[in-house]
């Protein structure tokens, strides 16, 4: 059955680069901003969202020929928390010290606008295959905006990398980079340097 | 028109319907498999605790017990004598459930300390119930009669007094008012209990 819009490919590779949720939608940030401080609980809180956004992904678009459109943000919405509770659950059970560091960020990616919006956009109007190369597109997309924001407040904050010390003992680290002004101002400076580079390679092509 | 509306209700909502059952469903197996996984990981970090709730107990000797159907554990010296209590109590906190270990002397006079197990309160505000430095130091070395009380202004260490914490005085009235409750009837339950006359 074909469907409209881009196809499964072109969704999973605009997913990661070029519609960015975190650089170029700009969804997602409380999470960016909040468990960034370390690659561990980034990584962890971008697997967790994944599987989140996978799940809701696929069962929106099986239900998609039977959303009533009015009560299509209630489905997604159900769908989503359901998906988030088992993903918390999960990290406390095998992962109990790490679902303590993340906290109740865990329970907010239910609030995440990045799955809903991909629900709405992709998910209600796509076939199956489509709304699960979108999700694990965006999934990476986010997991690298995260990644990049906790590499760079990782290594200065803490002079760890994935907790392996890559910078020497004498490093002094830079407390800002671990507490929340640290987010703040790596996402700031990190986002600038994204549209600095785009504009120019705009201005380049044409 | 209305009429068709009222009488499609179900046919509108049958899908929502349908699926919160099915999602309460896997939610319950989910909670059946992973449930006793999740006790499990508290239970050792309880254990965990018990030196730094109880001075001078230790983790490895320290033994699970319920008294009169309340579940306690018995805070143990490394030569196996009791030094104290640790009481798992819980209770509604702002955003949902709180729950928390007191640690208290072998008399149950004294309150040693607290640690809160699980907790979901506003990030940067009520979470502060979790650090020593900014909140759970007030609790430390507190009578147990009468109740603790919270209040606004720096308080006297040890005169019974709590200090709420800023932008979170739900939370730190839940804190405080779970360990008054769990304490007291942990008091009741010792009095009653053979152990309390004859000393463990």
């Amino acid at each position: 059955m074909p469907s409209k819009g881009p196809t499964a490919t072109e969704r999973f590779i605009n997913g990661i680069i070029p519609e960015n949720p975190l650089y170029r939608n700009l969804l997602g940030l409380c999470p960016a901003l909040a468990v960034t401080n370390g690659m561990k609980p980034a990584l962890t809180m971008a697997g967790a969202t994944a599987f989140v956004l996978i799940c809701a992904n696929v069962i929106t678009s099986l239900l998609r020929n039977v959303l009533k459109p009015h009560l299509r943000i209630l489905v997604f919405t159900l769908t989503i928390a359901t998906f988030v509770t088992i993903a918390d659950r999960f990290l406390q059970a095998f992962m109990y010290d790490m679902s303590k560091i993340l906290g109740p960020y865990v329970p907010l990616i239910i609030v995440n606008c990045m799955i809903i919006s991909r629900c709405e956009v992709c998910a209600s109007k796509q076939s199956v295959g489509v709304a699960f190369s979108d999700a694990v597109g965006v999934s990476l997309g986010f997991c690298l905006g995260l990644a990049s924001i906790a590499t760079v407040r990782e290594i200065l904050g803490s002079g760890t990398w994935l907790e392996l010390r890559v910078l020497p003992e004498a490093w002094p680290n830079w407390g800002i980079m671990v507490l929340p002004p640290g987010a703040f101002l790596t996402l700031g400076l990190l986002l600038g340097g994204w549209n600095w580079y785009n504009a120019r390679r705009e201005a380049k092509a044409s | 028109m209305t009429k068709d509306q009222s009488g499609n209700l179900l046919g509108q909502a049958w899908l929502v319907l349908c699926l919160s059952l099915a999602f309460g469903a896997a939610l319950a197996g989910v909670e059946i498999g992973l449930g006793p996984k999740i006790a499990e990981n508290k239970r050792n970090e309880t254990f965990g605790q018990i030196p730094s709730l109880v001075p001078g107990a230790a983790s490895e000797t320290s033994t699970e017990a319920v008294m009169d159907g309340m579940a306690v554990f018995e805070a143990r010296a490394e030569d196996g004598s009791q030094v104290g209590w640790v009481v798992p109590a819980g209770g509604q906190g702002f955003a949902d459930r709180i729950e928390i270990l007191v640690g208290l002397d072998l008399p149950a006079e004294r309150i040693t300390g607290i640690y809160v197990l699980a907790q979901k309160e506003t990030p940067g505000l009520g979470d502060f119930i979790t650090d020593e430095e900014r909140f759970r130091h007030w609790y430390r070395n507190q009578s147990t009669d009468p109740p603790l009380e919270v209040i606004k202004t720096e308080p006297q260490p040890g005169t019974g007094k709590i200090m709420a914490l800023t932008g979170a005085t739900i939370s730190s009235d839940a804190v405080t008012d779970i360990v008054n409750r769990s304490v007291a009837e942990f008091k009741v339950t010792l009095a009653g209990s053979p152990a309390a006359s004859g000393g463990a």
